[in-house]
């Protein structure tokens, strides 16, 4: 469990960026922090590993002060996922992912075998194990990140903005996998973007912030999007425009959904899962 | 023409190859001042320019202050110090190194400078200290612009030292003043085509050391594989940190 308690960031050149923040990030959940550029989101994130210290308040990991412990520790106990992957490009992909345990003093061959199975469990070939970053696609970059951020089993996983940078396809490939990391390994992830949609796919707690890392809302996806507090919040979400109010129209021999401007929005199926019963599978 | 057959005569000259005072001799001396000079100015150089590249603090000074050991004229600098510490090869030690640091303080601070931010930024987020950002990450991708820097330093010197004939018994430039004095031309010449040689024959394996430091991974880049859905330009380096600073 993660906690911020009243938290402010007041940079040198004045800028408040962050200002009285609280809130408890639950364990073995994913908490995505989202707002446009100025909000602070990426400040939070990266108070959590102590890249940045507060100027006020204190944030508690499981219950002790992150301020008494030594920042290098710390960074090495948490996983880390960046924007543009943050890959040395002087290594290859086997020896960024081995790079933190090499560093906690891990045996050299242990660290190449565990980092061999971390390529399995973000879905890389083992055969990309020795190239470089620059002869990765950004896709391929970014799941190297993930599985560099995984290496020490962390407890925290810390994720930047990480598919930010990759185009929608390979993102939402990627997002997909993060679903099934995350089912499989239960992290404590605090992840930060922009992107509301990818904010509601991933989080369970989704936290919406205005300028100066101010709470706009807190909640999971379907309060937000049921409940949304304040303008601000159903402007941010879509609710205003009528992005999120949906109504079924039939055309041409299928249910259609449509927003309140008249905008296809999709098709209405029957679920598909492991509930669904095969008869009432949609047609494609 | 006739001058240059004479040069070219008098480098051949077996006469010229014996004792103290020979061709062989003083292009060990040479090389030898050479290295010692660059060295100094390296040891100098390169912990200011690691900590100013590292720090990002210093760099104004550090330019200024560049800027103004390379306005000095050497040998306007040789005989100050010469008149200060006597004849021999303390003066020109001094004057020489002065001479080759800013070059390879340059290299060294902007061979840092020119690494990407995000890569310096994750490798301290995933817990490297300090010490281990400059030693792992920071040395081995700023590496080609120092040696980019001491080829330039290092370049200066060799032609340069020449200089130090003028207040010792010593190197290549022994030829030229001798020459000189004597009036013989093809011993002048002979000497400078010898200064040249060895200049080149430097360049030439630094041209080489300096294609050997760059970083496997950063040189390499791209080869035919599949970049194909890649939507940024590979990280960091491109081919312009493997020119020189000049």
């Amino acid at each position: 469990m993660i906690e911020f308690r009243s938290v402010s960031k007041q940079f040198p050149d004045g800028t408040l960026a962050v200002d009285d923040f609280s809130l408890t990030l639950p364990s073995h959940q994913t908490t995505v922090l989202v707002g446009s550029s100025g909000s602070g989101k990426t400040t939070l994130l990266r108070m959590i590993n102590r890249m940045v210290d507060p100027s006020a308040g204190t944030i508690e990991i499981d219950g002790s002060d992150i301020a008494a412990l030594e920042p290098v520790k710390l960074r090495r106990s948490i996983g880390y996922v960046m924007q543009n992957s943050g890959l040395l490009p002087h290594r290859t992909v086997i020896d960024n992912v081995a790079t933190v345990p090499l560093l906690r003093g891990v045996p050299r061959k242990t660290a190449r075998t565990e980092a061999l199975s971390l390529l399995d469990t973000v879905g890389l070939d083992r055969t990309l194990a020795d190239r470089y970053p620059s002869q990765l696609s950004g896709g391929q970059q970014q799941r190297v990140g993930v599985a560099r951020g995984l290496a020490v089993n962390p407890n925290i996983l810390l994720m930047d903005e990480p598919f930010g940078a990759v185009d929608p396809i390979v993102r939402a490939e990627l997002q997909q996998e993060l679903i099934r990391l995350q089912s499989e390994l239960g992290k404590t992830v605090v992840f930060v973007t922009h992107d509301i949609e990818e904010a509601f796919l991933l989080g369970d707690q989704v936290v919406i912030l205005r300028d100066g890392g101010r709470i706009a809302q807190v909640g999971s996806p379907s309060d937000i999007l049921s409940n949304p507090a304040d303008d601000f919040v159903a402007s941010f979400v879509g609710a205003d425009r009528g992005k999120r109010a949906l109504h079924v129209e039939r055309r041409g021999g299928s249910d259609i959904l449509v927003d309140t401007e008249g905008r296809l929005a999709g098709v209405l199926v029957a679920p598909t899962g492991p509930e669904a019963s095969p008869d009432h599978r949609a047609p494609q | 023409m006739n001058l240059f057959v004479d040069a070219l005569n008098w480098i051949l000259d077996p006469a010229n190859y014996v004792g103290p005072g020979g061709i062989p001799v003083r292009l060990i001396e040479h090389l030898g001042f050479t290295l010692v000079a660059v060295s100094l100015a390296a040891l100098i150089a390169v912990p200011i320019g690691f900590l100013i590249g590292h720090t990002g603090r210093g760099r104004g000074l550090a330019v200024a202050v560049s800027g103004g050991l390379r306005a000095i004229p050497t040998l306007g600098l040789l005989t100050l110090v010469a008149l200060w510490v006597g004849i021999g090869l303390g003066a020109p030690y001094v004057a020489l190194t002065i001479l080759a640091i800013p070059p390879i303080l340059a290299g060294a601070y902007s061979g840092f400078e020119v690494i990407d931010r995000a890569v310096i930024d994750s490798a301290r987020s995933v817990g490297m200290s300090e010490a281990q950002i400059v030693r792992t990450v920071e040395v081995p991708l700023g590496l080609p612009l120092l040696i980019a820097g001491i080829r330039s330093a290092t370049l200066q010197v060799v032609a340069t030292a020449t200089l130090a004939a003028y207040v010792a018994d010593f190197g290549l430039g022994r030829f030229l003043f001798a020459g000189l004095k004597t009036r013989d031309y093809a011993e002048m010449l002979g000497g400078s085509l010898l200064v040249i040689l060895l200049a080149l024959t430097l360049e030439g394996i630094f041209t080489v050391v300096q294609r050997l430091v760059v970083p496997r991974g950063v040189a390499a880049g791209r080869p035919p594989v599949d970049r194909s859905r890649s939507a940024r330009p590979g990280p960091g380096m491109d081919p312009a940190i493997t020119k020189g600073t000049h």
